[in-house]
């Protein structure tokens, strides 16, 4: 369809559909956050994206896949780690997200042949998003909200109250372990928009938004998706027009809306 | 004899070496009710999820029949206020209809406030709700956690007899820790003083007078449980501490033959 082809020729155009397709999913996803408390450790994933990155090149895999598997591996070691409780878990958070963070950048200066533009993956980049990678983004968009649906009552009631849930036989372990999957996914296909940086903020920033509004976990998610889409839509759009980084634009969208919400809705809560 | 719903065997489980629970044998059959009592520290919810299997044992066995359904009464209901959730929700949240958690929540008494957030409810109703929850899963086994927690003093008695009368209406078994001691000795079967190991059990008229439950919480309030069968089997010294007459020295040495430790 030649109407198709020259939407995705457009590169904003191709930014605007991936970064809608990334708000889709970091909606539920940026809830989960919120109401369990994992904004750093959604952080300390993102961070250890970029070592996902110098790996991807060191042993040749595409970026995406190298991205996921540092994080899932990064997100299990967090898990075993903070059950010894030799140390706080926000400083384990702390350790690690920082280090992985550095480890990256330091490999890729060892690697001259790799040209990589380093501010476009820690903030985002409007002109990066190619064709594959909207393959990538709508394909795990249609995992992860697969996922969500098929899961949904199982996780709701493990995040309400943990003990409970394992004592009505919902494996709470196993959906622990689901949720971090998800969570390495959304890193992997959102960092191309918003910058490993920055992801955290696309995640918690519409969720938390929602919550002033909300009146059930299901209208949150919704209202979160809502907010993912006017923060990047508005965001690409002043980046398109002002030449802003785009991921950063994209927060200050978000962030903008935030303000609005809670400064302007009568409150709400429920 | 009917089949017991749990059977615990030796049930050990240590943090870092040390016991906290320790050797704890117990039998709950349908129609019973236990509750377990004992100082702070005593290793009580650890008993509890043990029983519950979200607890690993260090050693012994926990056995249950099957099928058994088990509705779980937590001590907190700790809720994240990001979290918007109406009574309701959280009911269906069971996977039981909507007819049965009406009903569930009509029997504990909050079946107005369906309709209500959650984040909203006070101590009390919060453990009504909670109980409605774990009873609209028409459970087996009704395992609590200090279910009057947050309660007020009428509220606690009203909460035992419901209790008490749920027991009846779904004969299931019943096992709970509680702190109320008056209450506890008015409204359950048997009591099971721990402190780490069972210090003793039997039935409350019985054990308010075992030379180690009064040990376990002091000469006052094991009399002021004890006022219909008490009698003065040893006196006090100076400090107000427990010295056991020559009659009751036999029964101290008896209850204590097993235990190993020194109680103060």
């Amino acid at each position: 369809m030649p109407i198709i082809d020259a939407v995705l020729d457009d590169f904003f155009w191709r930014a605007l559909i991936g970064g809608l397709g990334v708000a889709l999913v970091a909606g539920p996803l940026g809830c989960f956050v919120v109401w369990r408390r994992m904004a750093y450790f959604g952080d300390t994933l993102a961070h250890s994206a970029l070592m996902g990155i110098a790996l991807s090149f060191l042993i040749s895999v595409p970026l995406n896949v190298g991205v996921i598997i540092t994080c899932v591996v990064l997100a299990v070691a967090l898990v075993l780690f903070s059950r010894s409780r030799a140390l706080a878990t926000d400083t384990l958070l702390g350790i690690l997200a920082h280090s992985a963070l550095a480890i990256g950048l330091v490999t890729l200066s060892f690697m001259p042949d790799v040209r990589v533009d380093l501010t476009g993956l820690l903030f985002g980049d409007l002109l990066a998003m190619s064709r594959d990678d909207l393959l990538w983004i709508y394909g795990g968009a249609v995992v992860i909200l697969a996922l969500l649906a098929a899961l949904w009552r199982g996780l709701l009631m493990s995040t309400i109250h943990e003990e409970l849930a394992r004592v009505e036989g919902i494996p709470v372990e196993r959906l622990r372990l689901v949720l971090m999957l998800m969570f390495s996914l959304v890193i992997a296909v959102a960092m191309k928009i918003v910058g490993v940086l920055l992801i955290t903020a696309l995640l918690i920033i519409p969720a938390a938004t929602a919550r002033r509004l909300a009146h059930s976990p299901e209208h949150m998610t919704f209202l979160a998706m809502a907010f993912g889409f006017v923060s990047v839509g508005g965001g690409l759009t002043l980046s398109w027009h002002l030449d802003t980084p785009a991921g950063p634009s994209v927060v200050v969208t978000a962030f903008c809306v935030f303000l609005l919400i809670y400064g302007g809705a009568r409150q709400t809560r429920s | 004899m009917t089949e017991p719903l749990v059977t615990l065997e030796q049930v050990t489980v240590a943090f870092d070496d040390r016991p906290v629970v320790d050797r704890v044998n117990l039998r709950l059959g349908r129609g019973d009710i236990i509750t377990v009592i004992g100082p702070n520290g005593a290793g009580k919810t650890t008993l509890i999820k043990a029983i519950l299997g979200i607890q690993k044992l260090t050693s012994g066995s926990v056995t249950l029949a099957e099928p058994l359904t088990v509705g779980y009464v937590p001590q907190h209901l700790s809720l994240e206020t990001t979290l918007p959730l109406t009574v309701r929700r959280f009911m269906a949240l069971s996977g039981r209809s909507q007819d049965e958690c009406q009903a569930a929540l009509n029997k504990t008494g909050v079946g107005h406030l369906m309709g209500s957030s959650i984040h909203h409810l006070s101590g009390g109703e919060r453990q009504r709700l909670l109980l409605a929850r774990a009873l609209a899963r028409k459970p087996d086994l009704l395992v609590l956690d200090e279910p009057a927690q947050g309660v007020d003093i009428n509220g606690q008695a009203a909460l035992y007899d419901l209790i008490r009368q749920l027991r009846d209406d779904l004969h299931c078994g019943v096992i709970m820790i509680s702190h109320d001691l008056h209450l506890v000795m008015a409204a359950t079967d048997k009591v099971i003083c721990l402190n780490q190991h069972v210090c003793c059990s039997g039935y409350p008229a019985d054990i308010s007078h075992d030379p180690a439950f009064i040990e376990t919480f002091g000469q006052p309030v094991a009399e002021s449980l004890a006022v219909y069968h008490h009698h003065h089997n040893h006196h006090h010294d100076l400090h107000g501490d427990v010295v056991s007459g020559q009659a009751s020295a036999t029964t101290v040495s008896d209850s204590h033959g097993e235990c190993g430790h020194a109680h103060h």
